[in-house]
């Protein structure tokens, strides 16, 4: 009974509009087919950060024209799609609505099953598409402009639960910060990221948020971090001083990158596993894979990374989370489903 | 033809299916719910409702008329996506309608006609009508700055706020949606654009502030 399946994935959580396709096989694994993606980064750009309302409304403009790119991509049609999956939550609630409204009427339309997902979930399970199917344990670390947290991933569509997570900013948001301090552009990750390759990461003791003795052990801060730049950079001018822009972002860097990875490894010891998946938008970052590459090796830890354009918001990972949630035989969600800003992360598959 | 009628600019969430002959668009089955805070939950399960009440398949329909505002930003998106998908999933065409036509089409009035419904922030969105055409609007203005000079009713969810006299309807209907876009159907729909009417809100970042200088320091 369980010929090949395609599964749609719907994701607008965020300022990109992401549909993507892929095909579960009867074996469980699944198989990238398509993932188009519109992004209305460079609208927010003079923001300085994501404007709610400019994304919602560049998801409804995109929404129909990102569906027929990711169609064409795969050379299938709407009505060779088995299930539909979509980012419930968390997110942006006028954007996550967009999508939300949308994979409903696809899913009436078509007659098919929707599945309302986690969008962290998605950016674990979207590694499936690049390095097979997951062990029945392993850690990931997602790091991005929302997100920073330690996950623990006892099977993709059955158990995340979270292990640690910010307690004020994200990372890419100290990175969009930086940036700003730094008169980089937004976003700040790539800018900073080449910067930094200039420069010395021991030229200034940057602070380690959160790693006292009796901090919590998975828990990030980046918001003192990057108070600490702001404040050696106006001392740096008030002196007079030029400030050594590659040495900022290369100390920084290391900053972020040594925090998460140490904590990152830490939990994988003390949790007893032996793979961890680092994804999100700052994934890319050459110096936390390069770190995370090293600490892993030393832990004895496989590391997985999916390539960055996996990494980043897209509907691919919400067709593979959705297409390991068909294969693990969830219900369906109701038609009646919210769009949830603060979906927990427990919440696999909204019922 | 049958046509499926869909609006999310004011805090009804309507749906129906709507027969259009030579004796005008005639309401097949519909569901209306007031309230602002669930469009995105309501629209879709009504939507099937309503097909199931007509016995008929969403694919059934030859065309989807859907209200393009002016409405408040998040529940009027929710209509105008779900018409889009909808469209696109069944190979039929989509097209927008000012909320505030489908108003007038349905309101019993001669002479002009003032529509206006809540644009929040204690503005309205209104628009002016002579019979059915459209002569001023839309627009989002205070109440008292709208001219009402020349109206001699006024309709929609803010009738209230204008010394005029009310009529009916308060809400776009899928008959007075499918009314305001007789003239369009069959011809090659408008691009679907939201009436938004505002801006986004989003404020310039400033000069970055001192971190030394703040806390006394
Ligand atoms: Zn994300």
């Amino acid at each position: 009974m369980t010929a090949d399946r395609v599964v749609l994935g719907i994701e607008s959580s965020c300022d990109e509009t992401g549909v993507g396709l892929v095909r579960l096989a009867a074996d469980g694994s699944v198989e990238l087919l398509a993932d188009a993606v519109a992004s209305s980064v460079d609208e927010h750009a003079r923001f300085g950060g994501v404007v709610p309302e400019i994304a919602s409304r560049a998801h409804l403009a995109a929404m129909a024209p990102t569906m027929r790119r990711a169609l064409d991509e795969s050379g299938l049609e709407l009505s060779d799609v088995d299930a539909i999956a979509v980012t419930a939550g968390p997110g942006l609630a006028g954007a996550l609505m967009v999508g939300v409204a949308a994979a409903k009427a696809y899913a009436s339309a078509l007659g098919v099953p929707l599945y309302g997902v986690n969008h962290l979930g998605g950016h674990v399970a979207v590694d499936t598409l690049e390095h097979g199917p997951l062990p029945e344990r392993c850690l990931a670390l997602l790091v991005s402009g929302g997100h920073s947290q330690l996950l623990l991933v006892e099977g993709i569509a059955d158990k995340i639960t979270e292990v640690g997570t910010t307690i004020d900013d994200a990372a890419g948001e100290a990175y969009d910060k930086v940036a700003r301090i730094l008169d980089l552009p937004y976003p700040g990750g790539p800018p900073i990221d080449k910067q930094a390759k200039l420069g010395n990461p021991k030229a200034i003791a940057f602070p380690r948020g959160l790693t006292g003795p009796r901090d919590p052990k998975y828990d990030f801060s980046f918001s003192g971090l990057k108070t600490a730049v702001a404040r050696w950079v106006e001392t740096e001018q008030r002196e007079g001083r030029e400030i050594p822009v590659p040495d900022v972002c290369a100390s920084f860097q290391e900053a972020v990158a040594d925090v998460l990875t140490a904590k990152a490894v830490r939990a994988a010891r003390d949790l007893d596993v032996d793979t961890l998946v680092i994804s999100g938008g700052v994934a890319a970052n050459s110096r936390l894979s390069e770190l995370a590459a090293q600490r892993c090796a030393e832990a004895g830890i496989e590391l997985r990374v999916p390539r960055p354009r996996l990494c980043t918001d897209n509907g691919a990972m919400i067709a593979a989370l959705g297409a390991h949630v068909l294969a693990s035989g969830a219900k369906p969600s109701p038609l009646d489903m919210p769009a949830n800003p603060g979906l927990p992360v427990s919440t696999i598959v909204v019922q | 033809m049958l046509v499926i009628a869909l609006d999310t600019s004011t805090p009804a969430v309507t749906a129906g299916l709507v027969a259009l002959d030579d004796g005008g668009p005639r309401s097949l089955a519909e569901r209306v719910t007031i309230n602002p805070r669930a469009h995105g939950e309501l629209l879709m399960p009504q939507l099937l409702d309503v097909m199931t009440e007509a016995g008929h398949q969403l694919a059934d329909a030859d065309a989807i008329v859907v209200g393009s505002g002016p409405g408040p930003f998040t529940g009027l998106r929710v209509g105008m996506v779900t018409a889009a998908a909808l469209g696109q999933a069944c190979g039929r065409p989509v097209h927008p309608v000012c909320s505030l036509d489908a108003i007038a089409a349905q309101a019993d009035v001669t002479g002009q006609l003032l529509v206006a419904t809540d644009a929040r922030r204690k503005e309205a969105y209104w628009a002016a009508y002579s019979g059915r055409t459209r002569i001023d609007g839309p627009h989002v203005q205070r109440p008292a700055d709208v001219p009402t000079g020349d109206c001699t009713a006024v309709a929609g969810e803010l009738a209230d706020a204008f010394d005029l006299p009310v009529v009916e309807p308060r809400y776009p209907t899928p008959v007075g949606l499918v009314a305001a876009a007789e003239a369009v159907l069959g011809t090659e729909p408008a691009p679907l654009v939201p009436l938004y009417l505002r801006r986004p809100d989003a404020e310039l970042p400033s000069k970055r502030k001192s971190v030394l200088t703040r806390g006394g320091k």
